[in-house]
């Protein structure tokens, strides 16, 4: 399967009375998305604002990061099972709005959302201090369900992503990338000297808004399964998901799945990167069980040689990501697994609920306890309502100047686990 | 901009008043006077950092006399309020680096600023303490000071401009099990694809994180004859008398509770409570037996299905408790149950 991706690059994001991009300057009629926001009954209102890098700006509670794109040729259309029918997706032609996203934010569930500050010590730890961020602050309807409210959001994020994903349609994108995978015996004739490598993915899944979506379909129903790789630049796979920020996997993280990305440059040279294996983690043994027993018997079925086991969230998931690696190396399949780490304010403690010789390759994404002191901002987009009950938060952590004492994990991909950022520990 | 200030701990041999024959000399203030080593630390600090006093003690002295030292000497350091105390280098020497560290650990304590010391890593010092502060990793005799010197005062520099400190083996540090956080060069997921290939081709790689090795406990036999046998109730799900008497924590627990249960048939919302701050307590508030079954161990020993409950029940949180809280509560209260006869024990958790 082959996809081609057109990169629009955004230099800037204004508003104005008619929504287009023009030389790399995305202008955008609130009132255009507004009412699209507003078309789901359950949002009560909704403003927007766009923060740049560099600014004194925090952004917070962050719900989902989202990387604006349209499918412009071939098969189906972006976030699958959404805004698009469920055909399969990942081929054809899509552009994609670079160096921006639409990111949602309000109060959710209260204690955890994220933050994204576009300057100071804490824009060095979200990799989204870096984009042009189309922000778009909802609230609810009095009397909401909290996970009824959550999926309004969530779809009111895709729906701003999409609509100014497509105002890009008809422009020449300023580059271009290929990505393609063979079929596996195509695969192994064509590159016979090359290990085969996968990528497998355990998808939050432990319910109650701690969720990820796959063509629509709730990760904790789905077993154990084969992707293209390319089916997630398409928005394949969504977050539903309200574990702590800095280790989930915003629908971003899943369209430029860091991973999935490094694998295809190896891809024909060092390595023959087969497919993406998705997994859940769900909370009840007996799933534990099924779940890493069938992505076990995959790698074997595939006859991989290695392959990249990532988490998402942890402590419960600590126990599946150890089954997986347990059982995939006992296939005699190499593993490296992506995770980050729960040691402690003072770093002492064990860093992982679960541990098992088998996982002798690790890449940690840091320790997600440690104090960070965030300087106040100038200007904050939501509210800092939330700050003190925030995972990684503390009834002290917002000072009276605006400044914050708070763990790392409450910033928004700050120990991401697909490997997406640079922080890791000793 | 006013110098930083330090105050510099040394032993008789480095402050050139002898070796042995001199190690039972009582602590010394040499105030406004800089010593032997700290001639090198003065000239590697330049003009930012100022030693204000040196302090000088015979290593026998100090540690036969620790109690009184680890008082006597943050004293003496007090009234200058110091940005940052050094003890040391201690190289291999055993009483000087017990002598650094415990000096530094009473520091620290007891004038709540940053202390740093540097010593081999065999030295009895460095086990104990290095988990407690900076500890630099030095060469095993003074040939290196000069290298104990630079990375000494490269890392009090850094504590000093509230900078901070790196993994160990970047800073040059003993290495500890402490997990400390850094920015690499490249992103988690290439770095993963990296050690990936390594592995597959069977070229060494370093994981990034070590695994723990945890500890398997196997269970023991069945009972024989439950029908005998006195059983206790042991539980991390943190069920307490109502009001939790012995303050345990509701997380990180640093303690565990006994209780006497004789003649109690039934936990209820008047009597018993949790102390547990991980999980929704509504339920074990309404009724504690949902954790702590004691109503149906009671039937149980009515019904002669047990030989007896025993009537003491421990207790404790489970909640972000560390591993080694954990251990040291169970190996107690173990032998305290051995010590009463019970032959078996229930243990919940939440």
């Amino acid at each position: 399967m082959k996809l081609e991706l057109g990169y629009i690059n955004i230099k800037d994001i204004v508003f104005g009375s008619e929504s287009k991009i023009s030389h790399g300057v995305l202008t955008v009629n609130k009132n255009a998305v507004k009412d699209l926001v507003l078309e789901d009954e359950l949002i009560a209102d909704v403003s927007f604002d766009v923060a740049k890098p560099g600014e004194s700006v925090r952004i917070t509670p962050v719900k989902d990061v989202i990387e604006p794109r349209v499918k412009v040729e071939g098969k189906g259309g972006v976030f699958p099972g959404w805004l698009s029918g469920v055909e399969t997706v990942g081929s054809g032609k899509t552009y994609c709005l670079k160096g921006m996203a639409v990111v949602t934010a309000g109060k959710i569930v209260g204690f955890q959302e994220g933050i994204i500050d576009m300057s100071g010590i804490g824009a060095k730890y979200t990799p989204f201090s870096t984009l042009n961020n189309f922000v778009v602050v909802c609230s609810p309807v009095k009397n909401v369900k909290q996970h009824d409210y959550e999926k309004a959001v969530r779809i009111a994020g895709f729906k701003v992503a999409s609509y100014l994903a497509k105002l890009s349609r008809e422009l020449t994108p300023d580059s271009t990338e290929i990505y393609e995978t063979c079929g596996i015996k195509e695969g192994i004739e064509k590159y016979p000297n090359l290990p085969r490598v996968a990528y497998v993915q355990m998808l939050q899944s432990q319910g109650l808004l701690h969720d990820t979506y796959v063509y629509g379909v709730d990760a904790k129903k789905t077993l154990s399964t084969i992707m293209c790789p390319t089916e997630v630049m398409d928005g394949a796979i969504v977050s539903g998901n309200c574990v702590s920020a800095c280790d989930k996997n915003p629908t971003y993280v899943h369209m430029n799945n860091p991973v999935i990305h490094d694998l295809f440059a190896e891809h024909g040279k060092t390595l023959n990167f087969v497919c993406h294996i998705i997994t859940n983690e769900n909370v009840y043994l007996a799933d534990k069980q099924r779940s890493s027993d069938w992505t076990a018997k995959m790698c074997r079925l595939l006859d991989l040689d290695g392959i990249i086991l990532s988490q998402e969230g942890f402590g419960n998931p600590d126990a599946d990501l150890i089954m997986n690696c347990k059982k995939i190396e006992a296939e005699g399949v190499k593993t490296v697994i992506i995770t980050d780490e729960y040691a402690g304010r003072d770093g002492k403690s064990q860093s992982l609920a679960d541990s098992d010789p088998a996982a002798d390759a690790v890449v940690t994404a840091g320790n997600a306890n440690e104090l960070i002191k965030l300087p106040a901002m100038d200007k904050v987009i939501g509210t800092l309502d939330f700050v003190n009950s925030i995972a990684g938060g503390g009834e002290n952590s917002l000072q009276e100047d605006g400044s914050i004492e708070i763990e790392i994990q409450a910033i928004t991909g700050a120990t991401n686990e697909a490997g997406f950022g640079y922080l890791s520990a000793r | 901009m006013a110098k930083y200030k330090v105050v510099h701990y040394i032993n008789q041999f480095f402050a050139n008043i002898g070796g042995e024959e001199k190690a039972d000399i009582p602590p010394e203030l040499r105030d406004g006077e800089i010593i032997g080593p700290g001639m090198a630390f003065k000239a590697a600090f330049g003009d930012e950092v100022e030693i204000v006093a040196t302090i000088v003690c015979g290593d026998s002295y100090f540690n036969e006399n620790l109690e009184q030292c680890i008082k006597l000497i943050p004293d003496m350091v007090k009234k200058y309020d110091a940005d940052l105390f050094i003890a040391g280098p201690a190289f291999n020497a055993g009483r000087y680096g017990v002598a650094c560290g415990s000096v530094c650990d009473a520091v620290h304590n007891i004038l709540h600023i940053p202390v740093l010391t540097g010593m081999y890593e065999e030295n009895p010092g460095a086990d104990l303490y290095k988990s407690s502060f900076p500890i630099v990793s030095t060469k095993n005799s003074a040939v290196g000071m000069r290298d104990a010197v630079a990375k000494m005062s490269s890392v009090a520099l850094k504590i000093l401009k509230g900078e901070k400190l790196g993994p160990a083996a970047t800073e040059g540090l003993l290495e500890t099990d402490i997990r400390t956080n850094l920015f690499e060069e490249t992103r988690g997921s290439k770095r993963a694809v990296d050690m990936l290939l390594k592995k597959l081709s069977g070229d060494k790689f370093e994981t990034e994180y070590p695994m723990p090795s945890f500890d398997g406990v196997n269970p023991s036999p069945q009972l024989e004859d439950a029908s005998k046998a006195k059983i206790a109730l042991v539980t991390s799900g943190g069920i307490v008398p109502k009001g939790n008497p012995d303050h345990i924590e509701s997380s990180s627990a640093q303690k565990f509770g006994e209780y006497d249960i004789s003649g109690v048939t039934d936990l209820t919302e008047e009597t018993y409570e949790t102390a547990h701050g991980g999980y929704d307590p509504v339920y074990a508030n309404e009724d504690a037996d949902r954790v702590l079954p004691v109503d149906v161990l009671r039937d149980f020993e009515k019904e002669g299905r047990i030989g007896e409950l025993h009537n003491k029940y421990y207790s404790t949180v489970g909640n972000g408790t560390a591993v080694a809280n954990a251990k040291k509560f169970a190996s107690e209260i173990a032998k305290n149950l051995i010590a009463d006869g019970v032959q078996a024990v229930i243990l919940t958790s939440t």
